[in-house]
């Protein structure tokens, strides 16, 4: 018998994995970026594991909307990851200053 | 009963692939391993129903998002044995990090088990598989109640197109492209005309 238990264990294991691929791979960029497609999964698996278990659609649609917002983080930050290797010639991350900020 | 299998079957997949994504020294190999992360967590979703998210997971990452990041990893010509340095420093704070968040969320399902929490009534209530399959209900439901929001997610996707290719783009230089501006703005009183004049009586300019 699956439960929704089941589902939110899996989901927090994935969602834990992603925060700490963030923090091990803090001057690979590129690494970064899919932890992040990581703990997005893991919260459309709470979203679409809370809509089965509550009989409620609107779980399954906010999934699709996080979706859609994923998708598009991943197209920006790759184009922003491509121009600043242009200029830089590296991605490493950890001293990014052009901004001055 | 097999039903628990295959949860466990996809969901052990998916967790080993997800360690081997931020473990993996070639970020290809990360690649690789996000799209099977990403399949086993479309199966993990048809096993409660959902088979319209499912069906989107792996259209929409594996078959744009992977590619994309693919696409990008192979392009680029990235020094990746320089970028490993400082794995151990920042492993035992991101531990910590990862130890604090495994807690609060074992402190949530604890609390979870204590007794419900009552937030609210349904908003939408899934109607039974056998009278309308899944996409059918999900459709009923976006294009009524939730228009609004999804052509907002419509004017975000536009958004994250256009930014990228304005960010990402770049103009040849030494290549001699129409430029219509200018062509449209040309006068007749500008251009050149072809004049017969006679003999001696000159041109007028």
């Amino acid at each position: 018998m699956i439960t929704l238990g089941h589902y939110l264990i899996v989901s927090a294991i994935l969602f834990v994995m992603g925060v700490l691929g963030i923090f091990i791979n803090r001057k690979n960029i590129i690494i970064i970026l899919m932890a992040i497609e990581l703990i997005l999964l893991s919260v459309n698996l709470n979203l679409v594991a809370f809509s089965a278990y509550l009989h409620d659609l609107v779980g399954q649609i906010f999934a699709m909307f996080v979706l859609t917002v994923a998708a598009g983080e991943a197209a920006i930050g790759l184009a922003i990851l491509v121009i600043y290797f242009r200029s830089r010639g590296t991605i490493a991350v950890d001293d990014v200053n052009r901004m001055k900020g | 009963m097999i039903q628990l299998a295959a949860f466990y079957l996809f969901a052990s997949i998916m967790i080993g692939s997800g360690a081997a994504v931020i473990l993996s020294r070639n970020p290809v190999h990360s690649v690789l391993w996000l799209i099977l992360a990403f399949f086993n967590a479309a199966g993990l979703m048809l096993l409660v129903g959902a088979e319209f998210i499912a069906m989107l997971l792996v259209i929409v990452y594996v078959g744009a998002v992977a590619v994309l990041f693919l696409f990008v990893v192979m392009m680029l010509n990235i020094d990746f044995a320089e970028l490993r340095s400082g794995f151990a420093r920042y492993g035992i704070f991101g531990a910590a990090i990862a130890a604090v968040l495994a807690i609060e969320v074992g402190v949530a399902d604890e609390s979870w088990h204590a007794g419900a929490l009552q937030l609210g009534a349904r908003a939408a209530v899934t109607p039974d598989v056998a009278t309308m399959p899944n996409i059918q209900a999900l459709g009923a439901e976006l294009y009524t109640h939730y228009l609004y929001i999804f052509e907002g997610a419509g004017l975000v996707l536009l958004v994250a197109m256009i930014g990228a290719i304005v960010l990402t783009h770049r103009s040849a230089k030494g290549v001699r492209a129409q430029n219509v501006g200018s062509q449209v703005r040309r006068r007749p009183q500008d251009a050149t005309r072809n004049m017969n004049p006679d003999v001696g009586a000159g041109v007028e300019l």
